[in-house]
């Protein structure tokens, strides 16, 4: 709510700022609660405590970004000799397309996507340059590989960025298969004609794949408001919601629409044209699965207070974990996989303990 | 403003264990909370002489220090720093709850308060300035910097360097000062009127001990002053005394190395080093006799 209405902030009196502080930094939106303000041209009548905890979310905001775009400048001079388009995604594409959920962000990696008949190159020309790959474990590298959408990480160890290479936008063992040769296509030169992002709509659409279907759900809040921002920004363009929903319907991806325009305007009074309510509806979840993802989505996206943190809540992250694994892979695929994962990090907990004692 | 010292113990334990306490250190408001009864009595000795802040308030920090779930708060029992409801660390065993407190709160200003130039650095004033002696390796800036305070210089800080962008001053954030070791017998020698917390044994860094905050420094808490010197100590047993000036790029560049989050300022980091460089003598003191390395300080300070 108060992003949506910043002048109610002035009214707060230090208890409600004290909190509201607190959860804005918990849920990666503090830096963005700074630029609304100063949007608004509020900044200077808040608090002097406030100002301060902005300014220093903004140090952060700050810092990152210059990290992402040297990340990406460092990239296309590793890449020099390959004539590969470069379509940037997430928040290195809210970036330099300065589009609005840039706005105060707080980035850790940077995501890129190519052909997947260039992957090997790109990845190789990389690994040349410097960067490594960061999961090591030999289970981690053929999962990554053989099953997701995107290569194991690369870090380069003089800058310590995650570097997400994907081939497409969701796993391949998913139930979605949006064709990623369309996404590349169809995507919008930058200024730097090396580097693209989506078009309007495959950005949505990827957005909603990411919050809906990847389970990550720790920056649930702050993903949604990326959609939001996007959904109003875009909205405006002529046959912005035609297009959205009829693109959708072709890439198979009705169902993370449906889910997108019901919760960003159930819980950020996002403005969602009838038509297109109505449209994605066409894929919308049976009854049960909608109230139960209701429910956890409910649990999840909204925040909860710092010092009395909800057993209801890291249930639903674990429901919903297990949901986005449920659906990236087959049932007995899926059980090896927990399983796996388990052992891995109990050894690895031994392995630490050890080495600490 | 209420000092915490003015609270009876039972009052001071119940609202710890209930709605927290509000401490003013330096610029920062830190609410804390505890369920140990033995953390009491050493908050209020060593916070005894801080203002406490009524509520309603922003606090910077929210501060735990609990008792771990199950099988842990009886048997060989640990305690847990939480910052934000959030525990960035392993527990502690109990005995440790205060350095754990200390050393919790220093990293949580690091991570968090990028509003200032966080310099790795003890500072103390005399005259209107700011002396800073920045931390590297084996220079001892603790034990000076207890040192100086017990001779009368003003604690800011035995480890943060806090600098205003807008205006380069220092601001001050005085809070117990932890030795080490040896250290510890050093200053008790030093100056034995200075009031030593009790020691831990088996801490990661060995033997720990906190001296209190004094009076008049913790008095003056909301005083900032400007940068004068930079010196950087350098201990050596039997080394003679010798304060060597250094030129300003160097002196930029060792200052650097040891920041909290110079890197993380960027540009604006580099321009508030920079004029903070200029604004001071700059020097590195080779001693083994505290009380030479002491007294040049002084006589350094008040020509």
């Amino acid at each position: 709510m108060a992003l949506r209405k910043p002048e109610l902030m002035l009214d707060f009196g230090p208890d409600e700022w004290d909190l509201l502080l607190r959860i804005a930094r918990r849920n990666r939106l503090l830096g963005r609660l700074a630029v609304v303000m100063t949007e608004a041209g509020k900044a200077s009548q808040l608090p002097t405590k406030v100002q301060d905890h902005f300014l220093a979310a903004q140090v952060f905001v700050t810092h990152y970004q210059r990290t992402a775009r040297w990340e990406i400048n460092r990239i296309l001079a590793a890449l020099g000799g390959i004539d590969v388009p470069l379509v940037l995604l997430k928040g290195s594409a809210y970036i330099f397309a300065g589009l609005p959920p840039s706005r105060g962000r707080l980035l850790s990696d940077v995501d890129v996507l190519v052909p997947r008949g260039v992957l090997d190159d790109v990845e190789q020309k990389l690994l040349a340059h410097g960067w490594e790959s960061v999961k090591l474990e030999e289970y981690d590298q053929r999962y990554y590989r053989t099953w997701m959408h995107e290569l194991p990480p690369l870090r380069h160890p003089e800058r310590l960025i995650e570097v997400d290479l994907h081939h497409t936008i969701s796993p391949l063992t998913s139930r979605l298969s949006p064709d990623p040769e369309k996404l590349i296509s169809d995507s919008i030169p930058l200024a730097d004609t090396r580097l693209r992002v989506l078009q309007p709509v495959d950005m949505v659409l990827h957005s909603a794949v990411h919050l809906f279907h990847d389970g990550e759900f720790i920056n649930g809040l702050r993903d949604l408001v990326d959609l939001t921002d996007l959904l109003q920004h875009f909205g405006q363009q002529a046959h912005f919601w035609e297009e959205l929903v009829s693109r959708a319907r072709l890439q198979g991806l009705l169902r993370p629409l449906f889910y997108t325009l019901r919760y960003t305007s159930r819980y950020l009074a996002a403005d969602i044209p009838d038509s297109a309510m109505v449209a994605a509806g066409d894929d919308a979840p049976s009854g049960p699965v909608l109230y139960l993802m209701d429910h956890l989505i409910g649990a999840v996206i909204v925040p909860e207070h710092p010092d009395y943190p909800r057993q209801s809540r890291a249930v639903a992250h674990w429901l919903l974990y297990v949901r986005s694994h449920w659906l990236r892979m087959p049932p007995g695929m899926l059980l090896q996989h927990l399983l796996r994962k388990r052992i891995m990090s109990w050894r690895q907990r031994k392995a630490s303990a050890r080495s600490l004692a | 403003m209420r000092l915490l010292a003015g609270l009876a113990h039972e009052e001071c334990r119940q609202r710890l264990a209930d709605r927290g306490i509000l401490l003013q250190t330096g610029p920062f408001i830190v609410e804390v909370r505890s369920d140990l009864d033995g953390f009491t009595g050493l908050l209020q000795q060593f916070y005894g002489q801080f203002p406490m802040v009524e509520p309603p308030a922003i606090a910077d920090f929210h501060v735990q220090l609990l008792s771990p779930p199950g099988i842990r708060r009886w048997w060989r029992p640990q305690v847990r720093f939480l910052l934000d409801g959030q525990s960035p660390f392993q527990p502690f065993q109990l005995s440790h709850a205060f350095p754990l407190f200390e050393w919790g709160l220093n990293w949580s200003i690091a991570m968090q308060a990028q509003q200032y130039l966080m310099l790795h650095s003890a500072a103390v004033e005399r005259a209107g300035k700011v002396l800073l002696l920045p931390a590297w390796p084996g220079c001892g800036k603790s034990t000076l910097c207890a040192a100086l305070v017990s001779r009368g210089w003003r604690l800011f800080s035995d480890e943060f360097g806090l600098v205003r962008a807008d205006d380069g001053q220092l601001v001050p954030m005085p809070r117990p000062i932890p030795l080490k070791n040896k250290s510890i017998d050093v200053i008790r020698d030093f100056s034995p009127d200075m009031e030593f917390g009790p020691e831990f044994h088996g801490t990661r860094k060995g033997t720990v001990a906190h001296l209190r905050t004094p009076d008049a420094s913790a008095a003056q808490l909301h005083i900032p002053a400007p940068p004068g010197w930079l010196v950087f100590p350098r201990y050596r047993a039997g080394a003679s005394l010798r304060l060597k000036p250094i030129d300003k790029p160097q002196a930029f560049l060792k200052l650097v190395n040891n920041s909290f989050n110079y890197q993380l300022l960027g540009l604006q980091g580099f321009q508030t080093v920079t004029r903070l460089v200029r604004n001071c003598e700059c020097s590195i003191l080779s001693y083994s006799d505290l009380d030479e390395a002491v007294d040049t300080l002084t006589q350094l300070a008040d020509a």
